[in-house]
């Protein structure tokens, strides 16, 4: 009898990873389709070579809008991403000592940006930047994505922080290091996937985000989701699940770094016991 | 001594986190402070017609205004053909009076140069428009700096000429409408993530290391996957060739003929939804799951309780903060949900932030859709007011 329920429990928690997970196993092999259809073609489910491709692929890098689509989410999101990591890093070492006034005020200040509704923001931001001049123009774009982007480094940071021995610090300064060697040389280190990871989470945040650019993009400054985001509403092309799957792609890259710097974080910890 | 070994000591706690501070306040706070502005301020009539407007002041009716008046207008009028911002201002006034955007402009046309001693009947000889006394209420209530009238606009309410406040024609109520759909289509999301994000949450904290770093890492890609890749994926999936419907067809479980529409309607917002926002209710769920000891379980069955007992009156509860930071956040990011609704749910599947957009987007108008980001942005904070009484606004696990 129990072990029906846990039979019907773990398909249930299968069919919740098949819908969840869906949406990401139908477009990568979809994107290969050699035919400009959004489905399977008879071809692709006998598994003829001749029915995939890469020219999805090829129309991609041989499009004037999508290169130049990239080469804007990069520069904005790395951008956006070293004035996050910075102003962030910074916040959680100030929030993570006791002595801070309002520290419960301060957090709740600084996580605002991303439990706020994008839209709200979006609104704010536009209004604003449009009128200050900033409407239209990499500085507007990269100072919204940084401000959505920090929490999560503040957020990964204070994580870090949270394990982090201050008894280090008195060694350091006891073998003679100034306050700011001790922080580059022992502490910045040791908080340092902290940092790495945050400063990944804001750079996907930056890339993927759409509503900002949606407003305050001018023709310049158009985004890769700002590209995608036209081409669903104008004129869908398969080229459009290519750069989904490029997409999808960077993130599994991302999360495996991260994963494989907190498995290196844990190993340290090891060690160092 | 106070300890200077630490850089922290040395600049301070404030220090370290004043720029980011007054990064968000320069960046987020004024911005949203500008919004509410928005909302209620409005000075382009009062403006570009000052001097008419200082007159108006003393009119209330129910004559024509005075020569004056109507020698002032058209003075301004023609300053503002010059500037080329009378088309602008025609636009405003028609917000209040329809039907008198076009006043403006041929009024101007005709008006630069004229001589007379009688300007009131040159211009009613213009257009008799300006002979009817809802149009000067109309410049009056235009050119009011401060009003709430988008906030009236925003709720289907509207101010008669006589100052009381009655709802909008039937055909013409859009917005409660979209207000009660955005807070039904949140609720119900919610509660689909939980049903399914819950037993995920629960599998994910109980199976074996290596198997459960799998499943997160499952969770996590489609949670930091790009919402609109996401949005696309569904478009191809729900189509009414696309993959679920041939799938259906193919298992026999509907007709060629009878594909069912999944896209473009209230379905597809839903389904794409609830997936976009699955991982906000398995991610604190599961954190708070894999902290609930072992042996409190076993203490519970060593005390007679049954499985079905022991998970109602001892594991479930203490899921619970996990559970209603979960589903806070997804109640909160639905409200302000526009992509997906936009590119999945058709006109029949759009929510109120579609409308936000569709104001500053097409037809212009930002202080309506100034005013509906600050109704939606009360909500939010309302939301949070009660779940910080209820469960405390620290306890919201992000990651």
């Amino acid at each position: 009898m129990w072990n029906i329920g846990k039979g019907v429990l773990t398909l249930f928690v299968v069919l919740g990873f098949i819908f969840l997970l869906a949406p990401l196993l139908v477009v990568v092999p979809l994107s290969f389709n050699a035919e400009p259809y959004f489905t399977f073609t008879e071809g692709m489910l006998r598994f003829e070579s001749e029915a995939y491709s890469l020219r999805w692929y090829r129309a991609i890098f041989e499009s004037e809008e999508w290169l130049r689509a990239i080469q804007n989410s990069f520069f904005i999101g790395i951008f956006a991403t070293i004035l996050a990591t910075i102003l962030g890093t910074l916040a959680a070492l100030g929030l993570n000592d006791p002595r801070l006034p309002f520290r419960k005020f301060v957090s709740a200040l600084i996580i605002s940006p991303i439990v706020t509704p994008i839209i709200v923001v979006a609104v704010g931001v536009f209004f604003f930047y449009t009128d200050i001049g900033l409407g239209q123009t990499y500085l507007g774009i990269i100072l919204a994505h940084a401000m959505i982007g920090a929490p999560y480094v503040v957020i990964t940071v204070s994580a870090t922080l949270a394990n982090f021995d201050y008894t280090l610090l008195r060694a350091a300064a006891s073998l003679g290091a100034n306050p700011w060697t001790a922080f580059s040389r022992v502490q910045l280190p040791i908080i340092s996937r902290g940092v790495i990871t945050g400063a990944l989470f804001a750079f996907i945040n930056s890339f993927d985000e759409v509503v900002i650019v949606v407003f305050m993009a001018g023709p310049k400054q158009r985004t890769i989701p700002r590209e995608m985001w036209s081409g669903i509403r104008e004129e869908i092309s398969p080229t459009i699940l290519a750069v989904a799957t490029l997409l999808i792609l960077l993130v599994v890259l991302v999360l495996i770094t991260v994963e494989l710097l907190k498995s290196f974080g844990e190993k340290n910890k090891l060690s160092a016991k | 001594m106070t300890a200077q070994y630490d850089i922290k000591s040395r600049i301070g706690p404030i220090g370290l986190a004043l720029p980011l501070v007054a990064f968000i306040v320069i960046t987020f706070l004024i911005p949203l402070a500008n919004m509410i502005k928005e909302s209620v301020y409005d000075a382009d009539v009062a403006d570009a017609l000052p001097r008419t407007l200082r007159l108006l002041n003393d009119w209330v009716g129910p004559d024509l205004p005075s020569d004056e008046v109507f020698r002032t207008i058209a003075e301004e009028i023609v300053v503002l053909q010059e500037n080329r911002t009378i088309g602008k201002i025609g636009i405003r006034v028609n917000r209040v009076v329809s039907g008198t955007r076009s006043v403006w402009g041929k009024t101007a046309r005709r008006v630069d140069g004229v001589e007379t001693d009688d300007m009131r009947t040159t211009m009613v000889g213009i257009d008799d428009r300006w002979s009817d006394l809802a149009l000067w209420q109309g410049i009056k209530k235009a050119g009011q700096r401060y009003s709430a009238k988008h906030y009236l606009h925003a709720v289907d309410l509207t101010r008669g000429d006589d100052g009381s406040i009655r709802r909008v024609d039937t055909e013409q109520r859009v917005y409660n409408t979209l207000y009660l759909r955005t807070f039904w289509v949140a609720l119900l999301v919610t509660l689909l993530c939980l049903v399914i994000g819950y037993p995920i949450a629960y599998a994910i904290a109980h199976t074996p290391p290596t198997l459960s770093k799998i499943l997160l890492f499952c969770v996590l890609v489609p949670f930091w996957t790009s919402l609109l890749a996401r949005a696309t994926s569904w478009l191809v999936l729900l189509q009414s060739q696309g993959v679920v419907n041939d799938v259906l067809v193919w298992l026999g479980i509907v007709p060629d003929d009878g594909r069912l529409s999944l896209i473009r309607n209230m379905t597809g917002t839903l389904i794409a939804m609830t997936q976009n926002l699955l991982p906000f209710v398995i991610l604190p769920t599961y954190a708070v799951l894999s902290s609930i000891p072992p042996t409190y379980m076993r203490a519970a069955a060593s005390l007679g309780a049954n499985p079905f007992q022991a998970f109602v009156r001892v594991y479930w509860p203490q899921s619970l903060p996990g559970i209603a930071s979960g589903c806070l956040l997804v109640f909160i990011l639905s409200i302000g949900f526009y992509i997906t609704p936009a590119i999945v749910g058709g006109t029949k599947g759009q929510l109120i932030s579609n409308m936000i957009a569709y104001h500053i987007n097409d037809a212009n108008n930002w202080g309506l859709a100034a005013a509906i980001s600050v109704i939606v942005l009360m909500s939010v904070l309302i939301l949070y007011v009660v779940f910080d009484r209820w469960v405390g606004v620290d306890k919201l696990k992000l990651s």
